[in-house]
């Protein structure tokens, strides 16, 4: 199915490889496969479990000259980001993957590079935060930078990371975008796991990804110098927009994401022939009285699930938020509605509150009339099992609990200790 | 290298009018490095004065690309911009320079900047020194020398200054120096000597700061060349790791020619306070660098 | 298209170049540098070189000729060029003193 590109026709000595091609491959090395596909022209990265392999995959892309791209080993996750931040502006394509305490040390510069707008895609291998130490999944990490103004897709398996690392640029680098997107998945659950990830062709991914362009390309304008980030004021000064107007620019970019990834995931499909269900996906739940709402690993764990729900007579089915931020309300709210019972599995806490995601769905299904009823449970967290079981027990609890128009202002933890 | 001053080049990138206080010898030498580096330059600025300088959204006053950067990340920054380039194949146009104030350099700066020398990054970073956090209102920074009065060191510093210099010497660099906003054709000369190296570059300038060291606006330039001339801010370059001591300080090895540290203590409100004791543990110290400069040389 | 001259569409906070980026700062000032001509080496002797206070002031608000020539409407007035005259051909005048 080789269209024979550019680049496969200068390559002419080499020996072809079948256009696509079909590896086993963890998550992690997914990711690398991607960003090498992407023809990414800066990395920047520092380890941490269990981001590391990306990084080391793609450190001997490099080294073998398979891909061309300028790798910075830097020496903390901040300077990761920031270096990648000034690598965009100058006018290059740029990667990083982190996890847990890296992602919480770039916190400050996640801020910096989606108030400058900048297309930077990054992998989130999702990883509880301490203290106490853990090196384990949940998703506490990605979640606990949802303010930062960074587009964040969560996978459920490892076609899925290297097709939205794909995507991830496509949506970043529209114009109607222009942010930055965290591509995210669960630790080890996914990141050490092996599965069949199909590669697309380079001139596939060539076609599809055109090569980079932003709004900002310092070494493109040399003759007309700019300064980007400096002093803003309250009030706009002369027709110029001020900080608050800017701020309202990047939520209005967010708010038009969900349509833009979309529209992308329509395309890549056209090429790829895959298509993961745009900002969320639905698993049986056409018909369903019952929804299980998750991300990544949780959603995977509640589909399993369903089968046994059936049998015991819960018509369930599941949905995965796909598009964390923006939180796509409208397509949950259009999944959701007519649904009696809703139970949210969060891999995290919004400490203080309840899990982050069961308090957007609630969010999103506000107003409308006859809402379903929405339990949140809380599970897996520092890379405790969620089991069916438990995908079990809290659908029922959460059946009972809508019976008995209970409602629950403390949050519920499944598979705790006995005793706890 | 130039010796006269109508031998530094006519082009201002500078541009009159700034935001920066009258008599701010800052100004004054990034006037001076930015027509020694040129306009193919990428200059990246953390939060400091020299943010405020660059002037509010939606004007700049100088005629060179600038990205800002987070206080503590310049090194980082310019490590992002020189791989850029180098992707590019614009790394042999363009020079990469990372400019902060001592704050932003020896203290929150100081993992980012030292791992980016260790990388030997291809730019150029210079700290200009005003020996406090001016910008957020003259707190004590690494660089305050001692017995100096901050907003939090309100009876004086009790430590002296952090020898950056010397930790960039530890990394094996291959350009590093010292210079003064006082001395406008060694701060020319040695941007433009720095520019002809590859690797990383480090350049110390001593910028003072006449609200901020508490002396009148027009003093600027004598209270530099007093720093030097008391031997208290040597001025040398170190090339591969020899030291050359520059021709301003060069008579200063010889202790008898240095005036007494007091005379450039006496001139400043943040000193007002110290004693006969204070100065003499001052002479003492800025004796003793002077020997250690000796070994270096 | 994102612009970042065009207030509608720019999207980030991207500066420009521009004189007087902080207004008038002449206008900060309460001494103002007067360059007495006939003390000025540059035109006392044709043939002398000099340009020490283009040289020192801080952002370039005199010029590089002869004579040199002070832009009052940026001037700070902090009388580093008065202070720096190896001639001492600049004096500091209050600015209600001066016409
Ligand atoms: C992470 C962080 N901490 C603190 C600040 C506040 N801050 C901004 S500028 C500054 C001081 C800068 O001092 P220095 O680097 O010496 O430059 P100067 O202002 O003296 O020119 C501080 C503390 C900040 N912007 N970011
Ligand atoms: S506070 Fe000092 S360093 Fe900052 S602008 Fe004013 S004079 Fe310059
Ligand atoms: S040195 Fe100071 S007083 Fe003299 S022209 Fe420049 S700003 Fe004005
Ligand atoms: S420094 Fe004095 S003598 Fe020299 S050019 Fe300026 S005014 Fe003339």
């Amino acid at each position: 199915m080789t269209s024979g590109g550019k680049q496969e026709a200068e390559d002419a000595s080499r020996p072809v490889p079948p256009a696509r091609e079909t590896l086993i491959l963890t998550g992690n090395h997914a990711a690398s496969f991607a960003v090498k596909a992407a023809r990414v022209q800066v990395i920047s990265a520092y380890p941490i479990t269990p981001q590391s392999p990306v990084v080391e995959k793609l450190s001997e892309f490099v080294e073998d000259g398979e891909l061309k791209a300028r790798m910075i080993r830097v020496e903390s996750e901040q300077s990761a980001m920031a270096s990648l931040i000034s690598a965009s502006t100058t006018g290059t394509r740029v990667f990083t993957a982190t996890s847990s305490h890296g992602l919480s040390y770039m916190h400050e510069q996640l801020a910096w590079a989606a108030g400058t707008r900048l297309p930077v895609v990054m992998c989130i291998v999702t990883r509880a935060i301490g203290a106490p130490w853990s090196v384990w999944p949940d998703h506490q990490d990605a979640v606990s930078e949802r303010d930062t103004g960074w587009i964040q897709i969560f996978c459920e398996d490892n076609q899925e990371i290297y097709d939205t690392v794909l995507e991830a640029y496509k949506i970043a680098e529209d114009e109607r975008v222009y942010l930055p997107v965290a591509v995210c998945y669960d630790g080890y659950i996914l990141s050490h796991t092996l599965m069949p990830v199909e590669l697309m062709s380079q001139a596939e991914v060539d076609k599809f990804l055109p090569p980079f362009k932003s709004h900002l390309m310092l070494a493109m304008s040399m003759d007309d110098p700019v300064g980007v980030n400096p002093v803003t004021v309250p009030e706009p000064r002369e027709g110029f927009p001020a900080y608050m107007e800017l701020r309202h620019r990047m939520q209005k970019a967010l708010e038009g994401a969900a349509a833009v990834m979309e529209e992308v995931e329509a395309e890549f499909a056209k090429v790829s022939g895959r298509h993961h269900g745009g900002a969320v996906r639905s698993y049986r739940l056409d018909d369903a009285e019952v929804a299980l709402v998750g991300m990544g690993s949780c959603s995977s764990q509640a589909k399993v699930a369903i089968d046994d729900l059936r049998a015991a007579g819960i018509k369930a089915g599941v949905l995965t938020v796909r598009l964390f931020r923006p939180f796509p309300k409208r397509q949950i709210r259009e999944v959701l509605k007519g649904k009696k019972v809703v139970a949210v599995f969060d891999r995290d806490v919004a400490y203080g509150l309840e899990g982050a995601l069961c308090a957007e769905t609630k969010a999103s299904l506000y107003g409308i009339p006859d809402p379903p009823y929405v339990h949140g449970f809380i599970v897996g967290i520092g890379g405790r099992d969620f089991t069916t079981e438990n995908a079990i027990e809290g659908t029922r609890l959460a059946v009972e609990r809508s019976r008995n128009r209970e409602i629950h202002d403390e949050t519920t933890w499944l598979n705790l200790m006995e005793g706890e | 290298m130039i010796t006269r001053p109508d031998d530094l080049p006519e082009e201002e990138l500078l541009l009159s009018g700034t935001r920066s206080c009258a008599g701010c010898s800052m100004s004054l030498m990034y006037r001076t490095a930015i027509k020694a580096l040129g306009k193919n330059t990428i200059i990246t600025v953390p939060a400091s004065c020299l943010t405020v300088l660059h002037g509010l959204y939606h004007k700049q006053s100088v005629l060179v690309n600038v990205i800002h950067t987070t206080f503590e990340t310049t090194a980082a920054s310019a490590s992002g911009i020189v791989a850029a380039l180098e992707a590019l194949g614009l790394d042999e146009k363009i020079t990469v320079v990372g400019f902060a104030g001592d704050g932003g350099t020896s203290d929150i700066g100081i993992q980012g900047l030292s791992g980016a020398a260790e990388r030997n990054t291809n730019f150029i970073y210079a700290c200009y020194d005003n020996e406090m956090y001016s910008n957020t209102g003259t707190q004590r920074s690494g660089q305050t020398p001692y017995m100096a009065y901050t907003t939090t060191t309100p009876h004086g510093k009790l430590e002296h200054k952090k020898n950056i210099p010397m930790i960039m010497l530890a990394h094996n660099i291959p350009y590093i120096a010292t210079t003064c906003a006082s001395y406008p054709l060694d701060v020319f000369n040695k941007f433009t000597r720095a520019k002809q190296f590859k690797g990383t570059r480090y350049i110390h300038v001593l910028a003072p700061c006449p609200p901020g060291w508490g002396y009148p606006t027009h003093e600027s330039i004598e209270i530099g060349k007093l720093a030097v001339r008391t031997g208290i801010f040597p001025l040398y370059e170190i090339i591969d790791g020899k030291m050359f001591l520059s021709k301003e300080s060069e008579p200063y090895l010889d202790p008898r020619k240095r005036l007494p540290v007091a005379d450039y203590l006496k001139k400043q409100g943040r000193f007002k306070h110290i004693t006969q004791q204070h100065i003499d543990t001052y002479q003492e110290y800025v004796n003793g660098q002077w020997d250690f400069i000796s070994k270096m040389l | 298209m994102v612009n970042s001259r065009d207030p509608k569409s720019t999207i980030a906070a991207v500066q420009h170049p521009t004189v007087g980026e902080a207004g008038k700062t002449g206008t900060w000032r309460t001494f103002r540098p007067v360059i007495d001509e006939n003390k000025c080496i540059l035109v006392t002797s044709p043939k002398a070189r000099c340009h020490t206070c283009w040289m020192f002031c801080p952002e370039g608000n005199i010029s590089k000729t002869r004579p040199p020539r002070v832009n009052y409407d940026y001037c700070k007035g902090c009388g580093i060029c008065a202070q720096s005259c190896p001639h001492d051909a600049i004096a500091m005048r209050k600015e209600e003193d001066e016409p």
